[in-house]
């Protein structure tokens, strides 16, 4: 069993309306010189394998394929 | 001309769509259920708005993995006419029918009002009983439809033509980029759009701004 955690970020240059408001209502809560927060998703996923390179490369495809939309995400792997 | 309307779980402008399609066409549309892999012989195929399968994920994308669409899109490359409104839109780009992605609104808010649209190109097979210039009015109703593209992207589709309608009149209502509001595949024959022609098609409506769309789409002639 392998554990994995999938990271999608927004790329740079891409507007995150939502990153946005969370850096304003930080700043109205009085936490000062906070910028650029971007907000992103987590998945952890438990693969059936002990084959950590087949589980890497699964887990790049499933990311292609619909865990992040590449046009204006991002993805990193973890395996644990 | 035949059409189709396709049917997912979570999508709910369905019926509007229907309607629309039968008081245009004169004919109802067939329905295409999420699990059927054979498309039927039409001339148009509707993905209607909603929020196909709740919106996990993002906006559109498990829509867009399921085996219909890979049906649909191979309508689509053998020159079909698809029209993706709302969800439907989104469902398109996130399937890679479409070139660009839709963001959250730039406000964070749901809209839903109407807005003013600029018909850009009328040279088009969705646009053709209008006239480039054209302001018409439609209705809006979206939480995610900010569109984006990168720079190399959306040079392209500004130059080809492809960017069918925009915002007018300062009522782009989500942060559009270029104020666009619909966008058309480079080989002419899918269109995606966030607002909702098939919510202004008669007087009861309160207007018919959005019938020349179908009636271009479906080639008959605009009441």
């Amino acid at each position: 069993m392998i554990n994995a955690r999938v990271t999608v970020t927004l790329k740079n240059g891409v507007l995150d309306p939502q990153g946005k408001a969370i850096e304003g209502a930080l700043g109205a809560l009085g936490f000062d010189g906070i910028g650029h927060v971007r907000q992103g998703k987590v998945f952890d996923l438990q693969i059936e394998t002990a084959d950590r390179a087949k589980a890497e490369a699964d887990l790049k495809a499933m990311c292609e394929k619909l865990l992040a939309n590449t046009v204006i995400e991002n993805y990193s792997i973890s395996l644990s | 001309m035949k059409s189709a309307v396709v049917q997912l779980p979570g999508l709910n402008r369905d019926r509007d769509m229907i309607a629309a399609l039968t008081k245009i066409s004169g004919k109802a549309p067939v329905t295409i259920w999420q699990t059927e892999t054979e498309i039927p012989d039409v001339d148009l195929i509707v993905i209607p708005g909603g929020f196909s399968y709740g919106d996990y994920l993002r906006c559109g994308a498990i829509a867009a993995r399921m085996p219909v669409m890979q049906a649909i899109k191979a309508k689509a490359e053998a020159g079909v006419k698809v029209l993706g409104v709302c969800n439907g839109f989104q469902i398109l780009l996130e399937a890679g029918l479409l070139p660009g992605a839709l963001m959250r609104n730039a406000s964070l808010k749901f809209v839903c009002r109407e807005i003013k649209l600029e018909v850009i190109n009328a040279d088009t097979d969705f646009t053709r009983a209008y006239q480039a210039g054209q302001i018409i009015r439609c209705p809006v109703a979206h939480h995610d439809g900010n569109y984006f593209a990168d720079a190399d992207t959306l040079k392209a589709i500004e130059d080809n033509g492809q960017v069918l309608f925009r915002y007018a009149e300062g009522t782009n209502p989500n942060g559009s980029m270029n104020d666009i509001a619909g966008v058309m595949n480079k080989a002419g024959n899918v269109l995606g759009m966030m607002p909702h022609p098939e919510n202004l098609i008669e007087a009861a409506h309160g207007g018919s701004d959005g019938r020349g769309l179908f009636a271009s789409a479906l080639d008959v002639i605009a009441a």
